[in-house]
């Protein structure tokens, strides 16, 4: 039988194993590439910031001297945006979701919505921050205040809610939809007892996953003019604010290097908080989820 | 007998009645409520794109369209005779955005197929989620990476390199795109069915012949979509342009010198003290216009090319 020529075949067999795992140990290293880069930012911000956090670190206002700068000004503006842009989010996202998945009929005008919010997340962030600018700023009149800045990080973080919402609707089972409604439960009703519970530990991972976002999210409030150098907590709404984007990026800006481990202290505060927000939704997952 | 027996039907029927009215209430507004949130997702698209609009043609009644695209100069803070041509903001961009994939396209790619085809189960699942981390990340923490250790790492190993460039910041961004290529480019492979694989193997292929010639075909609508998108990110990326890139508006596709891009040029006005109604002003709307055009475009090509090429199996 001549149609394999084994001679052949195994000649050229070693080459062809010998690239394999050359070029797997090339595949590896690119994977290996990224943990590497993570490793080494992570080690050169802590080393640089470790020595200006400290306790007056947290209870500081701007200052022009790097020793005496503090972040308390930006973390109150970081929770004052989350306490206007949570609620606002996630109301419109879920809301947004439930009518898509649960009331939508299939017709054009849903598959509009939907193609607008793939669309709206591929928006890049600083145009929502020029929507701001003139909706919220100058046509409402709400000038450059936490409200505006939560108003428009929610319409950002709207179209990441949504996904998540969607996909955790879709995936409550429908045995225990019809069963609600076999029980004669109405429509709402059965959304309201039965598909929201079940579908609320992937929702609240959304939700933390789009806030956390919105937390680390930089251009859109420097161009609704977000201010930079803040020696003051937010009273209310209204008041003018920072965040701890903008201040870490005021202090990276300045030419002194002290400012810029400064600069690192604020990041190491920043991704604590990140980090946190991640591991309270991990662990609202794990916990939810065994109840189904 | 008949009489003591509690209907059930009846005692239904009774409740409904009770409860019908504000019942039938919450049925009907509910779904108008939820609608209105649905429709606030529309009124956001149409408000972004009236507002870039309105602003820009406030801008063109000051700076002559065949200007702003044909100029080749950018000095809009010039007291007399400001110059706005966009051009070397779009090339400062687009410099970016290609070093950006120069750096997220291999290794991107290159650590999707060990995902997928080399790596076990349980490397997979250490690596997903630190590649996530990645992709969580701040981008002004970045900034700050690709201004204070990249930039001196550079110079250290290109001497002529300015503080600020465009290399620098281009790889910063490469770098985090590359779990968003990774995830997208390794999903599509997975959703290549085993049997080909098999087949192939069977065949006598290497697992590199299976991934490169069998399962990168099969995926590579997907995997193309990935780049695009990561483009799209790349474009519209701020804050590590503005802090590692500069503000030079120079038409030059040479990354070691200092570039500006659409972005930063945003920042750098709402950063100072430009006033309402000044044709510096409008001139943010306009460059904010070009940019969601560039990122609209990717973003479609993206959603055509995964529909249109996916093959089905």
């Amino acid at each position: 039988m001549g149609f394999i020529n084994h001679e052949k075949v195994a000649g050229k067999m070693a080459s062809r194993t010998a690239k394999n795992s050359f070029v797997k140990g090339l595949f590896l290293a690119a994977t290996l590439f990224g943990l590497v880069v993570l490793a080494i930012l992570i080690y050169r911000i802590i080393t640089q910031g470790i020595g200006y956090l400290d306790g007056d670190f947290f209870t500081n206002f701007a200052s022009r001297r790097p020793e005496n700068a503090g972040i308390k000004a930006a973390i109150f503006g970081s929770i004052w945006l989350m306490a206007v842009a949570a609620p606002v989010s996630i109301i419109l996202g879920v809301g947004c979701a439930i009518y898509l998945e649960l009331y939508a009929k299939k017709n054009k005008f849903t598959r509009l919505i939907q193609m607008n919010i793939a669309n709206l997340a591929g928006v890049p962030s600083i145009v929502f921050g020029l929507l701001g600018l003139t909706v919220f700023v100058r046509m409402l009149e709400m000038g450059r205040s936490v409200l505006a800045g939560g108003l428009t990080m929610s319409l950002l973080i709207v179209p990441i809610i949504v996904v998540a919402s969607q996909e955790a609707l879709r995936a409550v089972s429908k045995d225990i939809q019809e069963a609600s409604y076999g029980l004669g439960a109405t429509k709402w009703q059965t959304i309201r007892r039965v598909v929201l519970p079940a579908a609320v530990p992937g929702i609240i991972t959304g939700v933390i996953l789009a806030l956390s976002r919105a937390v680390g999210e930089t251009a859109p409030l420097i161009v609704i003019g977000a201010l930079s150098f803040v020696a003051f907590v937010p009273e209310n709404i209204w008041s003018g604010f920072t965040v701890m984007p903008i201040q870490i990026f005021n202090w990276t800006s300045r030419p002194q290097t002290d400012f810029h481990d400064v600069a690192a202290a604020g990041i190491v505060v920043l991704l604590i908080m990140l980090l946190l927000m991640n591991s309270i939704a991990v662990l609202i997952r794990n916990k939810f989820s065994k109840r189904y | 007998m008949q009489k003591d027996k509690v209907s059930i039907a009846k005692l239904i029927e009774d409740n409904k009645k009770k409860n019908r009215y504000k019942q039938g209430l919450i049925e009907k507004a509910v779904p108008i409520f939820l609608f209105i949130t649905a429709l606030i997702s529309i009124l956001t698209t149409i408000g972004i794109v009236f507002t870039l609009l309105f602003e820009t043609v406030t801008f063109f009644d000051r700076v002559k369209i065949l200007d702003f695209i044909t100029s080749k100069e950018w000095f809009p803070f010039f007291e007399q005779d400001p110059k706005f041509g966009i051009a070397p903001l779009i090339s400062g961009t687009l410099l970016i955005a290609l070093i950006a994939m120069l750096v997220a396209i291999p290794i991107g790619l290159a650590a999707a197929i060990y995902l997928s085809e080399y790596a076990s189960d349980n490397v997979r699942r250490v690596v997903k989620p630190i590649l996530e981390v990645l992709a969580g990340i701040p981008t002004i923490v970045y900034g700050f990476f690709a201004l204070t250790f990249v930039t001196p790492l550079l110079q250290k190993i290109i001497p002529g390199l300015s503080f600020f460039n465009a290399l620098s910041p281009g790889i910063v961004i490469g770098i985090m795109i590359i779990p968003m290529i990774a995830s997208l480019s390794e999903d599509a492979m997975s959703a290549v069915p085993r049997a080909m694989r098999e087949g192939a193997l069977a065949l006598g292929s290497t697992k590199l012949e299976v991934s490169l010639k069998v399962v990168l075909p099969a995926a590579l609508s997907g995997i193309i979509a990935s780049f695009v998108l990561g483009i799209s990110r790349a474009i519209g990326e701020t804050m590590i342009v503005t802090i590692a890139g500069g503000s030079s508006p120079n038409l030059t596709f040479n990354p070691t010198e200092a570039v500006q891009t659409m972005t930063a040029y945003i920042v750098q006005v709402s950063l100072g003290d430009a006033s309402f109604g000044s044709t510096i002003y409008y001139s943010i709307y306009a460059v904010g216009m070009t940019l969601f055009v560039f990122t609209l475009i990717m973003n479609l090509i993206a959603q055509f090319i995964s529909k249109r090429f996916r093959e089905e199996y």
